[in-house]
């Protein structure tokens, strides 16, 4: 019997002949990612009462989440990881590079093939490259740091496989809102997913990283995607050096094989409190919204920008409605403001704010009130993420967004055109 | 080893934003974590419990962020452990590695609140004292229980050697 891609890659990382579901091994990962939480990850390390990390080539540490610091606190933690990189010889990137599943990826750490651990949840967005990637939490990463090993389990595979042509403006969010809906917020709970069918062949980078971001939304592990011809081209000039593609065989044994024909698919809105709870816009148009948040790991991406704002189509964002715009890196930020995008946006009233994670968390940015609505491009809307317990989070694509911010309720993009 | 306790139940998908808000998370202080425990589901939740409570729940468990500051939060609720029908990934993660006893029952029926619970953990039982009924847990592999013998990963990679 053939072998999916997590157990293939998971043998190879633990060094066995061969590793099969529930079985747990030890791993050391190509790359250990963390990020403002550093701080609290050096305070567990240091109860170790070691003084260097193992192998600091191993690891990235890049702030993101509350960048520039919001409160002193949060500057405290800044400042005390700036200071323990340094010390450490850990490759780090300060407040403005933009979000870490972002940041990784344009900088070429993830790698078709390459295990990668990161001390956060949507880590599993490199799958898209072909890597296997997944969250851990905060001691996790303070042992590995430690030992450069850490136990897995074993998980068994779900494959998706997604056929058809997507209809004008809609998009990988929609793809994975539509699947999250379908499958539960732990449809694929404890398990390894891998995209693949001819519509993701045909997706860019772009949106091949939300799928895999928001696997983690439905439960999953990690969340492949083949690398190919796509990919490769992305990787160039980006990573250096050789990296081996791990591919599942043809005859692997999952324990289930789920088929979609997504010819038909209309934009998909998840709709307060869980992101399973999803949609077809036609349920909720109409609406009223406070705010429309575009950015983000899963709506902050050149691509992005360009659709929400091909979909405003030169109208003002409505009265009484924010709209925040948050390139997902420096390299988004450049790219649009050289094409003139961050200037329409901002002629259209909308607030052009830095790179991070800005107000999806709700830690400042654009944080919501009771009884406010917000249409966001995010990848989650529990009852008080943004902000208020008392406030709402529907989630959408950009294209979505941009109807949205321009009408001031949830509109579907493609009456606009 | 065995844990007893009074039930406190909630129901299916509690996210970690439920159990702590993001704007908590300035602080690792257990005991005050603690006390904004489950405080995004209800205002009213950290009244509700009592030291030594046993936490009932549904499907999916801590699903959402990573952050451990969840567990911790229980923790310093004085919540001995959580009994589910299933855990998220990376909470059950952060509560095994922070030495935290999760409960798996897939088949877990209904309990009261308030209901007298005893959970043996070696054997895999939750029996609840109030009603009678017993419910089977999945039985956790040595090498996770090693770990939560060791009182979390950090201890256990101390006792294996590392760290001086």
């Amino acid at each position: 019997m053939g072998k999916t891609f997590a157990e293939k890659v998971l043998a190879r990382k633990a060094g066995l002949s061969e590793a099969v579901p529930g079985q747990i091994v030890e791993v050391t990962p190509d790359l250990g990612m963390s990020h403002d939480n550093t701080a609290a990850i050096r305070r567990i390390f240091a109860k170790l009462g070691l003084d260097r990390v193992k192998e600091p080539e191993r690891f990235v540490v890049i702030l993101d989440h509350v960048v520039p610091a919001a409160q002193v606190q949060y500057a405290e933690n800044h400042k005390d990881i700036r200071e323990f990189v340094r010390e450490q010889g850990i490759r780090f990137y300060d407040v403005g590079r933009g979000i870490c599943h972002q940041v990784v990826v344009e900088e070429g750490l993830a790698r078709p093939g390459d295990l990668i651990l990161g001390a956060d949840s949507h880590t599993t967005t490199y799958g898209a490259l072909g890597a296997f990637s997944a969250g851990i939490g905060r001691s996790e990463m303070a042992a590995l740091w430690a030992t450069s090993k850490l136990w897995l389990k074993v998980p068994s595979t779900i494959r998706i496989e997604l056929y058809g042509r997507l209809p004008e403006l809609i998009t990988a969010k929609d793809v994975i809102l539509y699947l999250i809906g379908k499958l539960g917020a732990d449809g694929a709970l404890y398990r390894s997913v891998e995209f693949a069918g001819p519509l993701v062949e045909g997706m860019s980078i772009s949106e091949r990283l939300v799928l895999s971001n928001m696997a983690a939304e439905m439960g999953a592990k990690n969340g492949y995607i083949a690398p190919d011809e796509v990919t490769f081209e992305y990787l160039k000039g980006r990573v250096e050096g050789d990296y081996e593609p791990i591919y599942p065989d043809p005859d692997a044994n999952y324990e289930e094989v789920l088929r979609f024909d997504l010819s038909d698919l209309s934009p998909q809105v998840a709709c307060p409190h869980t992101v399973d709870n999803v949609v077809p816009i036609e349920e909720v148009a109409g609406k009223r919204v406070d705010q429309v948040l575009l950015g983000t790991c899963t709506g902050g991406r050149l691509a992005d920008l360009r659709l929400a704002l091909e979909v405003m189509g030169g109208r003002p964002v409505a009265e009484g409605v924010r709209m925040l715009v948050l390139p997902a890196s420096r390299e988004v930020y450049v790219k649009a403001a050289e094409e003139g995008l961050l200037k329409k946006f901002a002629e259209a009233g909308a607030l052009v704010l830095n790179p991070g994670c800005g107000p999806c968390l709700g830690a400042h940015q654009g944080v919501l009130a009771p009884g406010e609505v917000c249409l966001s491009t995010s990848n989650r809307n529990f009852k008080g993420r943004m902000g208020s317990p008392e406030a709402e989070i529907y989630l959408a694509s950009p294209a979505v967004a941009g109807a949205t911010a321009v009408t001031g309720e949830i509109c579907d993009p493609r009456s606009l055109s | 080893m065995i844990i007893q306790g009074r039930a406190l139940v909630v129901g299916n998908d509690v996210d970690t934003d439920a159990i702590i808000p993001a704007r908590y998370l300035v602080t690792t202080d257990p005991a005050e974590l603690g006390r904004h425990c489950l405080e995004g589901l209800d205002p009213g939740f950290p009244e509700r419990i009592r030291p030594g409570d046993i936490l009932v729940a549904g499907e999916n468990f801590g699903c959402g962020s990573s952050r451990e500051h969840a567990v911790l939060a229980l923790k310093g609720a004085g919540i001995k452990c959580v009994v589910a029908k299933s855990f998220a990934r990376i909470f059950f993660r952060n509560a095994t590695n922070l030495g935290f006893p999760l409960v798996e029952c897939p088949g877990l029926g209904d309990v009261n609140e308030g209901d007298r619970l005893s959970v043996d953990l070696g054997k895999g039982l939750m029996r609840d004292l109030t009603s009678g009924r017993v419910f089977e847990a999945i039985p956790l592999p040595d090498f996770i229980l090693g770990i939560l013998d060791a009182g979390g990963l950090i201890p256990w990679a101390k006792r294996r050697g590392h760290g001086a």
